[in-house]
């Protein structure tokens, strides 16, 4: 995980996690790492995003720390699935779940917007406060 | 004791399934906020069984609260089928309340009114995750179909296996592209519709009949 930069300094940090960090980790020890950093005000950058189960409680855990005035949720983006080879009935018959190799980007809701996105390009303006 | 009562849990629940065969199929409803999935709730269960579901409102996250509404039975080419509809509070993965300050609401009101929203998406999760059958997918035709929580829900539902229907609501608006939502999502069936002016329902029937019966 990067720590070059730091939000004392006026930045913006970014984390970059790697595939095979995530690999260790449980679901929920992965769902906690993330929203620990968006907490700190952090940028999220997974080599592997999340399975659809991980997602789905990413959203419900995300929820249940919305507090007026102090946090307003995520902001997630990934590429859209649908393409992914992964996603198909075989996949899914082979026991996996659909598509981890997607880059994801997660943030606070109040710092990150995304500008643009479509099945081959996120466009994302991240604001410092 | 723990471990007792998750075995219990998991015979009653397989137990459950294997005597449900006949009863209803259990569809959710779910979609972005404002995306119209309680007037496409109230219009089917008041064109089958005479009754609405809940209130409508152009404020989003109107809808704080998972709705069921048994036994609503659709008639289609002499045959009839029976499901439950579940009209879902919209997904998101941020709620400011301050955004409910803009239609002029009082900040407690919308500090509640945000509390409850987000305690309706984690309901809508589970619901998704343990309780239902089939998914009605409504967006609005009007907005951009390329979210992350559209990407995300279809995909969590898609890894469950659920069947899904694809509604592209709100046609009447002279913004709505059908053609946006079918590219956007051309694994699943899209049907257009309008709920509010009650356009296209005769196909919208059909497919829930076909996709659900």
């Amino acid at each position: 995980m990067s720590q070059a930069t730091g939000t004392e300094a006026n930045g913006v940090q970014i984390d970059l996690v790697s595939g095979e960090r995530m690999e260790g980790l449980t679901s929920m020890e992965k769902i906690r790492m993330i929203l620990d950093g968006v907490h700190e005000g952090k940028i999220v950058i997974l080599e592997a995003g999340l399975t659809p189960d991980e997602e789905s409680k990413l959203i419900e855990v995300t929820m249940s720390e919305i507090s007026p005035d102090e946090f307003s949720g995520i902001e997630i983006e990934t590429y859209p699935s649908s393409s992914s080879p992964d996603s198909g009935f075989i996949g899914r018959l082979m026991g996996r779940q659909s598509p981890t190799s997607k880059l994801t980007v997660i943030g606070p809701a109040d710092r990150i917007e995304t500008l643009h996105k479509d099945e081959t390009l996120i466009s994302a303006l991240v604001s410092r406060t | 004791m723990g471990l007792l009562t998750s075995l219990k849990e998991s015979i009653t629940r397989a137990t459950d399934r294997l005597f449900s065969e006949s009863d209803p199929k259990r569809i959710g409803i779910y979609g972005p906020p404002n995306a119209g999935k309680t007037t496409l709730a109230n219009r089917i269960a008041r064109d089958w069984t005479g009754d609405a579901i809940g209130p409508e409102s152009h404020i989003p996250h109107e809808t704080r609260r998972a709705r069921r509404k048994e036994n609503v039975e659709i008639e289609r080419n002499g045959k009839s089928v029976t499901i439950d509809i579940v009209d879902t509070p919209g997904v998101t993965t941020k709620v400011d309340y301050q955004e409910f300050l803009e239609f002029d609401m009082e900040k407690d009101d919308a500090v509640r009114r945000s509390r409850e929203a987000t305690e309706g998406v984690a309901e809508a999760m589970h619901w998704l995750r343990e309780d239902v059958d089939g998914v009605i997918y409504v967006l609005d035709s009007a907005e951009d179909p390329f979210t992350q929580v559209n990407t995300m829900l279809i995909g969590i539902i898609e890894s469950r296996d659920l069947p899904v229907l694809i509604f592209a609501n709100k046609i009447d608006l002279d913004e709505s592209s059908i053609k946006r939502i079918e590219d956007a999502f051309p694994q699943h069936e899209t049907v257009p519709l309008s709920a509010l002016e009650g356009e296209n329902m005769d196909e919208v029937y059909d497919k829930i009949a076909e996709y659900f019966g």
